[in-house]
């Protein structure tokens, strides 16, 4: 049998025009996983995994050991039992020949095996390894056409391939020579291509160890880290010599990096009078629109300089330079001339021009969720004040929702969305309006991502959850829930919001009041949504307390770090109040690990267990125990000591020692083991068997409202 | 002392005398797509708001014959006029349109090209694609590509057809958009637009400011709402009456069907939307209800013309040979 040891480097570039830089990273990592899926499959790879990244041009793939020929691959064919395949006197009968016939085989080469079953007639079958250039031509193509983009084209016809820009050339070398086949009409070859400008159009490769260098040479920098690194670096070396830095901004430099092939770094100057612009909008347009870092000195304030990646190797005569700052004046001269018209009149004087802005059609327009953020953002401040422990103005927060959409029709946020809150808050700050007000309008889209910080004070967080919450109940009411990739809505952010603001916050929030609250809103703007009935309101209430609830399980779990099953078993003991269930997950986390709890948890999933079997708790609860229907020690212990610790741990749970509550639970375990050993809970006799179940539904009723321990996962306490 | 000497060139640079006037740029962009076996046509006179809605784009984008095309299209947006005083935007910009059917495989190259046959050194300047698809909810139609960045300006819009008039287009057309004023503005090294070089003894301000003005303060100021939304239903009535007779008449009155006026008048509804938004009158809501009522008279020209085309086919003019090859 022939193994093939021979084995050779396969290097696989897609050339085409330039790629959405954002999709390239994830592209690049979507090839590596499909083209090691097949190369295992076909048990073509040896060993060193693939590997892939991009640049604008190009995805590229590189599997160091790709074996030159599938091995062989033996493979036992059963057949027949022996008793058919051989009459009396052991002679072949039809059975056998035709099994023979099949696996064409002569009689002679077939053998018995023995399974549990009996002996069976059996056949060897190699099946002979294919050439990997075979296998790759029909597995390369299929890699390509694989890889899912968000909106792909067509480009060769209507029924041709599709895939994000048009592709150009295909590299797909094995050892060194081509694999044939064709996509999209081009047949793979050896050449590759350069930089558009810089370097030659037609690059011949030898194979995966020439490819970086040559590519290299000719003004490609293939792995993103190389120039990620090289930006880097030359932002420092412009800045550090002039006492500056770049305004740190990572995505941007993720960005710029799959922008450019052969990015090099350039200081450019804007006029100083601009920096009358308040930042936010100034590191907007450099950053948003034309892709620049801003550059800060050394107090963190802003520079009147800017930093442009740009995909040449230097700008000798500064034309490129001069080319971006004309460009950046002119976004800057807009910026400003925006500043100055919206600010002709009081941001106040664009409430009327909101009822012209549709929200959602059967929701109304932003006129209509502006009055119905009012009420629930009013609503709140007016709880936490009441609850005595936060000094939150109702007065403040109405205000501040007031004014909260008031930019939407501004011309600087029709120019610049992404600054949405941001102008608003700033146009408020400077027509002298409460700082507490014009920081909750900045603030109240955030968290805007899982990055960004919650509202700075406490009228922003009341606007932003009255936000928040008037969306989902409202989308919620007509219909519009999430599915799959799809939120227009951004229901999903808007829900991970609310918990966010809650917990970050730790404020006082009934969920079920708020979302009550906010669906009640939505009856009275506008007018028309139909939501009177009582049963549909509680409906869309159950919906969104849902949804809200599953983001909180999301954040707990997957930011906070709590095993899902403690998540699960503090939430199902009460999700109403988020920072109490919070506090007390985070005591069921410390005791979980400690002796006594986890035999107890058990105790406690066997009493579930019980009572369910025991049929519907009408059948058998008393309305209290009756101590005189105790039969055994064990049980008149266990209720005296559950008596006792109910006492303490009601106390301490008053008071948020939940730890200390679960610990005087935990204590009771001796007593429930005690139990479990003596007592025949289902007995013959029927009054002390439903005296004895209802012992167990209490002491289950008492003890979980900390936490459900019947949620936790038993294997893993 | 560096950064001196760098100033001064910038300085010599800028504004640059023997940089092409503005017509001169326009010939030598038509020039070189003629000399790609372009047919130069003329810009389209009913009031568009961009070259795509030239019917030497809707329309000959639909369909199977290859085509080639490239003209100037004076494009009125008027919710984008500044009265003139704005350095960089206007009423009426030019946009050098240019559709290549189907798309040859080097039209990123031959683009490039064309940037360097008016004179930009790409190895002095910092060229990009950028990612922007092109949509035209009005028109029903949409494209993938790019808009193209010279030294941080977008110059051109590069797109790749995929659906016109609700149609989903095959073969694939590329639409190359030039912004002239930007490009010329960029060659010449002047920061306003008024002050290009239209011609050597003419600015773009002497020719056009006027115009600027005017029809500013008659778009934000003087058109009556009323009267320019009954031209709007007028136009679409007329259009409605038209199209609404095609589907049962024989093969010998399609063929005379008055499609391209159906389009005309598709067309002015569309400039007259963009008057009454500019006006400001128009509430969001309505605004998508407009624009899909334009939308669907786009798509019933879309499909009437191909049927026509169709019925038509045998007798009209065979596609030209070299008009399907490649360019390298």
């Amino acid at each position: 049998m022939k193994t093939s040891s021979n084995a050779a480097d396969l290097l696989f570039e897609i050339g085409c025009e330039e790629i959405p830089a954002g999709m390239i990273a994830r592209a690049a990592s979507e090839l590596q996983v499909i083209l090691e899926k097949y190369l295992t499959s076909s048990n073509l790879l040896e060993g060193a995994p693939v590997e892939a990244f991009g640049a604008p041009r190009r995805l590229v793939a590189i599997a160091p050991a790709v074996r030159l020929r599938q091995p062989d691959l033996a493979r036992e064919v059963t057949g027949p039992p022996k008793s058919v395949a051989y009459d009396a006197v052991g002679r072949p009968t039809r059975a056998a020949e035709s099994f023979a016939a099949k696996q064409g085989l002569p009689l002679a080469k077939l053998y018995t095996v023995s399974t549990p079953r009996g002996d069976y007639l059996a056949a060897k079958q190699v099946v002979q390894g294919r050439p990997a250039m075979e296998v790759l031509a029909e597995v390369l193509p299929r890699a390509i056409a694989e890889i899912p983009w968000p909106r792909s084209m067509y480009w060769t016809g209507i029924d041709g391939p599709r895939f994000i820009r048009p592709i150009r050339w295909i590299v797909a070398l094995l050892g060194g020579s081509a694999v044939q086949f064709q996509f999209a009409g081009i047949a793979p070859g050896k050449h590759s291509a350069g930089h558009r400008f810089l370097g030659a159009s037609k690059i011949a490769l030898r194979g995966a160890q020439d490819y970086e260098q040559k590519l290299r040479a000719n003004f490609v920098l293939a792995r993103p880290e190389e120039r990620r690194k090289k930006i880097a670096r030359e932002i420092q070396a412009l800045t550090a010599k002039r006492d500056l830095r770049a305004h740190e901004d990572p995505a941007l430099l993720d960005l710029v990096t799959y922008l450019n092939e052969y990015p090099s770094v350039i200081l450019g100057n804007f006029d100083r009078g601009y920096l009358d612009l308040p930042q936010e909008i100034l590191i907007t347009v450099m950053r948003d629109h034309q892709k620049y870092f801003a550059v800060e000195n050394r107090e963190g304030r802003l520079a009147p300089h800017f930093l442009a990646v740009i995909n040449l190797e230097r700008d000798p005569k500064g034309l490129i330079g001069a080319g971006h700052e004309r460009v950046l004046g002119a976004r800057f001269a807009d910026a400003r001339f925006f500043w100055e018209t919206d600010q002709k009149c009081r941001l106040a004087d664009y409430l009327p021009k909101l009822a012209h802005v549709t929200y959602e059609s059967r929701l109304g327009s932003y006129g209509d969720k502006v009055e119905r953020m009012r009420k629930l953002a009013g609503w709140l401040a007016t709880q936490w004040f009441d609850s005595g422990v936060l000094q939150a103005h109702a007065a403040e927060a109405d205000r501040a929702a007031e004014l909260a959409k008031c930019d939407l029709a501004t011309e600087m946020v029709r120019e610049f969305p992404e600054l949405q809150g941001i102008v608003g808050g700033l146009y408020a700050k400077a027509q002298g309006e409460l700082e507490e007000v014009a920081w909750a309008i900045y603030d109240h889209y955030r968290p805007a991502s899982p990055e960004d910080a919650i509202p700075r004070n406490l009228t922003g967080c009341a606007v932003a959850l009255a936000d928040k919450l008037d969306s989902l109940a409202g989308c919620f009411a007509v219909g519009l829930v999430p599915s799959g990739s799809s939120d227009p809505f951004g229901l999903r952010r808007a829900a991970l919001g609310v918990v966010r603001v809650i917990l970050e916050r730790k404020l006082p929030v009934s969920l079920s009041r708020g979302v009550a609250q906010a669906v009640a809103t939505l009856v009275s703007y506008p007018p028309h949504l139909k939501l009177d009935k009582e049963d549909k309101r509680g409906a869309i209430e159950k919906l969104v307390l849902e949804f809200i609830l599953d983001r909180a399980r999301y954040i707990l779990r997957e930011r906070a770090g709590f095993a899902y099953d403690e998540v699960n078993a503090a939430l199902a003991a009460g999700a109403d109040d988020l920072v109490d269930a919070v506090r007390r997950l985070e005591a069921l986390k410390l005791i979980r690990r400690t002796k006594n709890f986890e035999p107890l948890a058990i105790s406690f999933k066997r009493i579930r267990k019980i009572l369910e079997k025991a049929g519907p708790a009408t059948v058998w609860r008393l309305p209290a125990v009756q101590p005189e229907l105790f039969a055994e020690e064990a049980e008149k212990r266990l209720h005296a000591e559950a008596a006792i610790a109910a006492r303490q741990s009601a106390e301490l749970k008053r008071t948020g020692s939940y730890r200390e509550a679960l610990q005087v639970i935990a204590g009771l375990r001796p007593a429930v083991d005690q139990f479990f050993d003596d007592v025949m809970v289902m007995t013959e006799d029927e009054q002390v068997r439903k005296n004895r179940l209802t012992l167990l539904a209490e002491l289950l009723a008492e003890f979980s409202t900390i936490a459900d321990f019947a949620e936790l996962a038993a294997g893993e306490i | 002392m560096k950064a001196k000497v760098k100033r001064e060139v910038r300085r010599r640079e800028r504004p640059d005398p023997k940089a092409p006037t503005f017509q001169q740029l326009i010939f030598d962009l038509q020039k070189f797509w003629s000399d790609r076996h372009c047919v130069l046509q003329q810009p389209y006179d009913v009031e568009v708001g961009a070259g795509t809605m030239h019917p030497e784009t809707f329309l000959r984008v639909l369909g199977k014959e290859p085509y080639r095309v490239a003209y100037v299209q004076p494009s009125r947006r008027p919710a984008d006029g500044r009265y003139g005083e704005n350095p960089n935007r206007l009423y009426k910009h030019s946009q050098l349109q240019v559709i290549l059917k189907p798309s040859p495989a080097d039209v990123q190259d031959v683009y490039l090209d064309s940037l360097r046959a008016i004179g930009i050194d790409l190895k002095e300047h910092d060229i990009r694609f950028e990612e922007d698809n092109w949509e035209s909810p009005t028109l029903g139609a949409w494209g993938i590509g790019w808009q193209v960045l010279l030294d941080g300006l977008e110059i051109t819009q590069f797109t790749y057809f995929q659906q016109c008039g609700g149609v989903d287009l095959d073969p694939v057309s590329v639409e190359l958009t030039y912004g002239l004023e930007r490009i010329a503005a960029f060659l010449q090294g002047v920061d306003n637009v008024f002050d290009l070089r239209w011609s050597d003894d003419y600015t773009y301000g002497q020719i056009r400011l006027a115009e600027e003005q005017q029809f500013s303060v008659y778009s934000f100021e003087r058109a009556d709402p009323v009267a320019t939304r009954k031209l709007f239903e007028l136009a679409e009535k007329e259009a409605e009456r038209l199209l609404g007779s095609y589907k049962g008449l024989n093969t010998e009155a399609k063929r005379r069907f008055p499609i391209l006026p159906a389009y005309d008048l598709c067309l002015k509804c569309s400039h007259l939307f963009n008057l009454l938004d500019a006006r400001g009158v128009i509430s969001t809501t309505e605004r998508a209800a407009l624009i899909g009522r334009v939308r669907q008279l786009a798509c019933r020209v879309a499909e009437y013309y191909l049927d026509q085309r169709t019925s038509l086919a045998a007798s009209e003019a065979q596609p030209v040979k070299v008009l399907a090859r490649e360019f390298a």
